[in-house]
């Protein structure tokens, strides 16, 4: 009989469980919930970051492009082609020599490498999120999101040409 | 000792159970077991796709739905008839002209029967076609953009009801009159209706390409009710069937009247016969009036022009073109089997289902089994056409459609139940309830030669109790069968909009890859587009200004406006320069007697505004677009109308 009310205990701790699982699942939000406060704080030590670190020639971004050569001599027809591409699509965002909603892209060849500028053209949903340059420009734009253009790479190499030729 | 530990042991088992599944035990009451199944069978697992598109008529909504099957979900609405401001539809300049009638503008219909266009007897996705009952028109929806793309009004038409069902390849889709008018319309007694109002189908040619339509012709029957049809398929090809009611020609209190007779018509037509005749120069023009509207995807705009004339056919003109079946008792759905073999009758006011045998059809025809004529056509002898009859099936037979097995499966009105039948043997198999009052019912394809016949989809008249209250009017239902066994399975029940009449399946893979996700920016020809941001501009003409606007994540260019004054009348034309997937921008103005615009990414819209008083006024994105949403935002100054303010806008320091 002690035996029968032991068990009852068990038994009795083991319904209870079983019906419980709606509210550990809650716990596990909680916890899930923790984790992106802590994200947050982690983004606000590098708010502070100095334009310095902003230039990396090494950092190819992440995207489809993985090597642009550029020949000395810059291709006109290519140029033209670009800024017409650029009026269209982009200018909305982008003042060709003064920060506006977006960066200015004059000098950012300087700064970025070709690839880069051609990754954040054509894959920018993921550079956002995970390279590091990108994440901080999102932040000193508000937060403003670089939109996808559905440029082909065709297009985004027209306009770096393009860009070669802002000062 | 053993014993009582298994007693206890038992004894908490059947407690933990019941604990924990007493929501589910009321919910589901008796059907235990078996709606577990039923749940899984429906379901669609979070960021899945359903197997199925359903395009399901609005009815008096004037629009067409889109659901998911088999998970009943509300993928989108299509304003095909009616404006909706939620879109723009009928509101912004662009798509005020869809909704043109010889009757002026129209902003409401009652959509009826939505059909799916058909290369070789298969459904092939690219267009939808639905008709308008009330001011008689046919739309065609383009399944690339799920937008409406072109309505052409029928003349001569009245209750255009047995309508717009495809030819094999879209060849035609027809348009048929419920009810009879004096063609052309003119002043005259009610009571001389009989023998002098004309009944006319209209076959409306479908262009193989473009899928532009155009009357071919229209042929001139007897004052009868025209209620349904459908196309020959198969053997049949060539041929379409429409039912009728009211044969009596009455004209007042039909419900009484028009049931006197024992039997009404199938009436067959043969299109090819009548075709080639009009190709000959066969048939009359006749003046007529109807708008033929046709909105361009370039220029994202429509334009619609007055058609003055129409090609009309007298059935006698043309002999061995059209017949009559007689069908017991005013028939209401008319529908072909895949085989197109059998044309079912579904008796309506009859509990008998008839079938009739296109082979004995040819042959009565070429053996001249007449049984007298009515104004002139030959009535083929009921006995020497029919297949045979589904007897007793249920009372109220509306609507049937087919499961490719040789399985037929007719909706019963007043019995409120779907009967699985076998269209050889006329064998009942198999009956469901439906809940409740069931009017038409539809398989993925079960209206052509090939039918998808995985799942049946009721679509009930009556829902009483079915839902949580919402007061005196609540929502259509619609359930939801499996029928891959050999009985049918209830599986789910879902809301509708509108009234459902009836609806059509594809298999999403057919559609699927083809759906746009952007309008390109270097496509759009839109009359006042602005397709480079430098050129966002105001330009005033006498009291007229345009604003010239592009929208991107998160601002307007200009986004700031002054020299605007009252009296003017103010064209927004707004081109949203997004070029990605899912980022529409909408735009609204304080006051503006008009409904919001919602601009898909490489789209122009246009809406006109009338401000009336001076003062500083805000515009803003309707649609939440990004973080900075709330930021996307301007202002237009309004002065008194003498003021000497010049035009000016900018954007940020510029």
């Amino acid at each position: 009989m002690r035996f029968s009310i032991k068990s009852l205990w068990i038994l009795s701790i083991a319904v209870l469980v079983s019906c419980g699982g709606k509210e550990e699942k809650k716990e596990s939000d909680e916890i899930e919930l923790g984790n992106y406060s802590k994200k947050e704080e982690v983004t606000k030590p590098a708010s502070s970051t100095s334009t310095e670190s902003m230039v990396d020639m090494d950092n190819k971004g992440i995207g489809p492009v993985t090597n642009v050569e550029l020949p000395d001599e810059i291709d006109q027809e290519m140029v033209a082609k670009g800024k017409a591409i650029f009026d269209s699509k982009c200018l909305a965002c982008h003042k060709p020599d003064k920060k506006f909603i977006g960066p200015a892209p004059a000098g950012v060849l300087d700064r970025r490498s070709p690839e880069w500028v051609m990754n954040m053209m054509l894959n920018p949903e993921e550079m956002v999120l995970k390279d590091p340059i990108a994440k901080q420009l999102l932040i000193e734009h508000n937060g403003s999101p670089m939109a996808n253009q559905n440029l082909t790479q065709e297009e985004a190499r027209q306009i770096l040409e393009y860009f070669r030729t802002l000062e | 000792m053993k014993k009582s530990v298994l007693f206890i042991l038992s004894l908490f088992m059947a407690a933990g159970f019941f604990s924990c599944n007493n929501s589910e035990n009321s919910k589901n009451g008796d059907r235990g077991a078996l709606a577990s199944s039923a749940a899984e069978k429906t379901y669609v697992a979070p960021g899945e796709h359903d197997e199925f598109y359903a395009f399901i008529s609005g009815g008096f909504s004037g629009q067409l739905s889109v659901y998911g099957l088999p998970s009943g979900r509300l993928l989108k609405v299509i304003p095909v008839f009616s404006q909706d401001a939620e879109k723009a539809w009928g509101y912004n300049e662009e798509t005020k002209p869809m909704l043109n009638t010889s009757h002026g503008f129209v902003p409401w219909d009652d959509a009826h029967h939505p059909d799916i266009s058909q290369t070789n007897g298969k459904l092939d996705g690219r267009w939808v076609f639905i008709n308008g009952n009330n001011t008689p028109r046919i739309a065609k929806i383009d399944l690339t953009t799920f937008e409406t793309t072109e309505i052409i009004e029928v003349p001569n038409s009245a209750g255009n009801h047995s309508s717009s069902f495809v030819t094999e390849n879209t060849e035609y889709v027809v348009a048929g009159t419920r009810f009879s008018v004096p063609v052309p319309q003119r002043d005259m007694p009610i009571k001389d209706y009989k023998g002098n109002f004309k009944g006319s189908l209209t076959f409306i040619s479908v262009d193989p390409e473009e899928g532009h339509m155009d009357i071919k012709f229209q042929l001139m029957m007897p004052g009868f009710d025209y209620d349904l049809s459908h196309p020959g398929r198969g053997k049949s090809h060539g041929w379409f069937f429409f039912s009728t009611y009211n044969t009596e020609e009455a004209n007042s209190l039909l419900e009484v009247n028009a049931s006197q007779n024992d039997k009404d018509f199938i009436a067959a037509v043969n299109w090819k016969k009548i075709e080639e005749y009009v190709n000959n120069g066969g048939g009359k023009t006749m003046p007529a009036n109807y708008a033929h509207n046709v909105y361009d995807e370039d220029t994202h705009t429509a334009t619609s022009t007055m058609k003055k004339e129409v090609l009309v056919v007298d059935p006698l003109e043309v002999p061995g073109a059209v017949f009559l079946l007689p069908t017991p008792k005013s028939p209401h759905g008319c529908d072909v089997d895949p085989t197109g073999e059998y044309i079912i009758g579904n008796g309506k006011l009859s509990a008998d289902l008839t079938i009739h045998s296109f082979t004995k059809m040819m042959d009565a025809i070429e053996n001249e089994k007449f049984d007298g004529e009515a104004y002139g056509i030959p009535i083929l002898k009921f006995e020497d056409v029919l297949a045979g009859t589904v007897k007793q099936a249920g009372l109220g037979p509306l609507h049937t459609e087919f499961d490719g097995e040789g399985n037929g499966y007719t909706s019963f009105f007043i019995s409120s139940e779907v009967v699985k039948w076998k269209v050889e043997t006329q064998e009942v198999i198999d009956r469901k309830p439906a809940y409740y009052s069931v009017g038409h019912v539809m398989i993925p394809g079960g209206n052509s030669a090939e039918p998808f016949g995985k799942y049946v989809i009721a679509m009930n008249k009556i829902t009483k109790d079915r839902y949580l209250p919402t007061g005196p009017e609540v929502t259509h239902s619609a359930q939801l069968y499996d029928i891959s066994g050999e009985k049918m399975e209830l599986l789910l029940d879902f809301p509708t909009i509108g009234e459902p009449h009836y609806a059509a399946g594809i298999p999403a893979d057919i559609i699927k890859p083809n759906s746009k996700k952007i309008f390109k920016l270097d496509e759009n020809k839109h009359k006042h587009a602005t397709l480079n941001n430098g050129d966002a501009r105001v330009e005033r003409d006498g009291n007229e200004v345009h604003v010239y606007m592009t929208m991107i994540r998160s601002h307007f260019t200009p986004d700031n406006i002054e020299g605007i004054k009252v009296g003017d009348k103010v064209y927004f034309h707004v081109t949203n320069h997004e070029q990605d997937y899912d980022v529409p921008h909408g735009i609204s103005m304080i006051g503006a007697n008009t409904s919001e615009l919602l601009i898909m990414p490489g789209q122009t819209e246009t809406f006109v505004w009338e401000p009336k008083q001076p003062g500083v006024w805000p515009f803003y994105c309707t649609d939440f677009c990004s973080a900075l949403h709330q930021e996307m935002q301007g202002y237009v100054r309004v002065s008194p109308a003498d003021s000497d303010i010049e035009l000016s806008w900018s954007l940020g320091e510029d």
